[in-house]
């Protein structure tokens, strides 16, 4: 399986003036880290027109290596969605999803959102939170 | 697998409608979880539904299998790769706050896996079955070494002797503040109850 925390380093330092200082992006992808699609249902690489006849739209330089399986989760996730879920979903194993989104939102298809306290423990405020959410079941 | 198994205590289905919070795709709620682990058939799988809101899912993992005896119905024997399987199930606890639960094998062999998912977890429940103590322990084994919280919830099967919780507690050498409870894993409250304890656990452990 592939690791959780999947980082890109450039292969050179890009001028922080081009890049608005995001020399580094450092994304993770826990199984329960939130995902969702950055397009509108509608966009993304063109299908045949509906009724087969027309012309096709026209069509922007697709920056996505249109496989399906990434098509898939991008549709996924026009609802938020967990890594978990997609590769449940999908039932794509879960190493093979993390390396579709990782490439996804590289080409700004999806946003990966934090878990709200990284990858370290949960502090007590955290805790309480989830103690009353319990209780209230 | 979808809600066929009328032993399970959670929702149907049909009930698996989409939370406010995901229709909204500017903000992700805090995402938590929580690890139930044991060998199998202990129970996990049922523990997950029976306080899921969601039908419990399955997501696997493929992994190596290095010359090792193949032991579980879910491998599939003579190939160098397996795939392990991990149910899990879904609790929004309030708009911005989702927990969710990760029934994961407890083998050793599957030690890969976890160092990886309780990365950020709130704590560890590790199901145990009186009748087959020892499969535990690999669990426990981790969890101490991992720093993880955890508690040991019993699942009592019905016809099995009920034991006295402090020859199970010896017989796992239990440090004494570690909790042990004895449910039912077909019974929302009673798991309700078990992760409460391990919440409370976790902020034991947690300085303030
Ligand atoms: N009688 C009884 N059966 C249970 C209990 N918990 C689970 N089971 C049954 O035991 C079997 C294995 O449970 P499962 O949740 O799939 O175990 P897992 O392999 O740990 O996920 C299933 O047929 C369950 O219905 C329990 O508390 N009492
Ligand atoms: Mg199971």
């Amino acid at each position: 399986m592939s690791q959780a925390v999947l980082c890109r380093k450039p292969a050179r330092v890009r001028p922080y003036s081009l890049t608005g200082g995001r020399q580094r992006r450092c994304r993770v992808l826990l199984v329960e880290t939130f995902v969702a699609a950055l397009d509108t249902p509608g966009d993304g690489p063109p299908g045949p027109p509906p009724d087969g006849s027309g012309p096709l739209p026209p069509r922007s330089v697709p920056e996505v290596r249109a496989v399906p399986e990434a098509r898939a989760i991008v549709e996924l996730c026009f609802r938020l969605r967990s890594v978990a879920e997609i590769a449940a979903l999908l039932k794509m194993p879960l190493g093979v999803v993390r390396v579709l989104l990782l490439e996804l939102a590289d080409q700004g298809r999806i946003r990966v959102f934090d878990t709200g306290h990284g990858t370290g423990r949960p502090d007590r405020a955290l805790l309480e939170r989830v103690l009353g959410g319990l209780h209230r079941l | 697998m979808r809600g066929e198994d009328p032993t399970r205590g959670g929702p149907p289905a049909a009930l698996d409608v989409p939370r406010g919070w995901q229709t909204d795709r500017s903000r992700a709620p805090h995402a938590t979880k929580i690890v139930v682990a044991g060998g199998f058939g202990v129970g996990k799988t049922t523990f997950v539904g029976s306080v899921s809101e969601i039908t419990p899912l399955r997501t696997e993992a493929v992994m190596t299998v290095a010359g090792e005896a193949v032991d579980d119905r879910t491998a599939t024997p003579d190939k160098t790769t397996t795939t392990v399987a991990m149910d899990f199930g879904r609790i929004t606890l309030d708009t911005d706050l989702v927990l969710y639960l990760f029934g994961t094998p407890g083998q050793k062999r599957f030690w890969f896996m976890w160092d990886d998912l309780v990365r950020g977890a709130i704590g560890a429940v590790v199901m145990a079955d009186t009748r087959r103590l020892a499969d535990c322990f690999p669990a426990l084994d981790y969890f101490d070494s991992a720093g993880l919280p955890y508690i040991v919830a019993v699942n009592q099967f019905e016809g099995t002797a009920r034991h006295d919780p402090e020859e199970v507690r010896e017989a796992l050498a239990l440090p004494h503040q570690v909790p042990l409870v004895q449910m039912d894993a077909r019974q929302r409250v009673a798991v309700v109850d078990t992760l409460l304890i391990l919440v409370g656990r976790a902020l034991d452990t947690t300085p303030g």
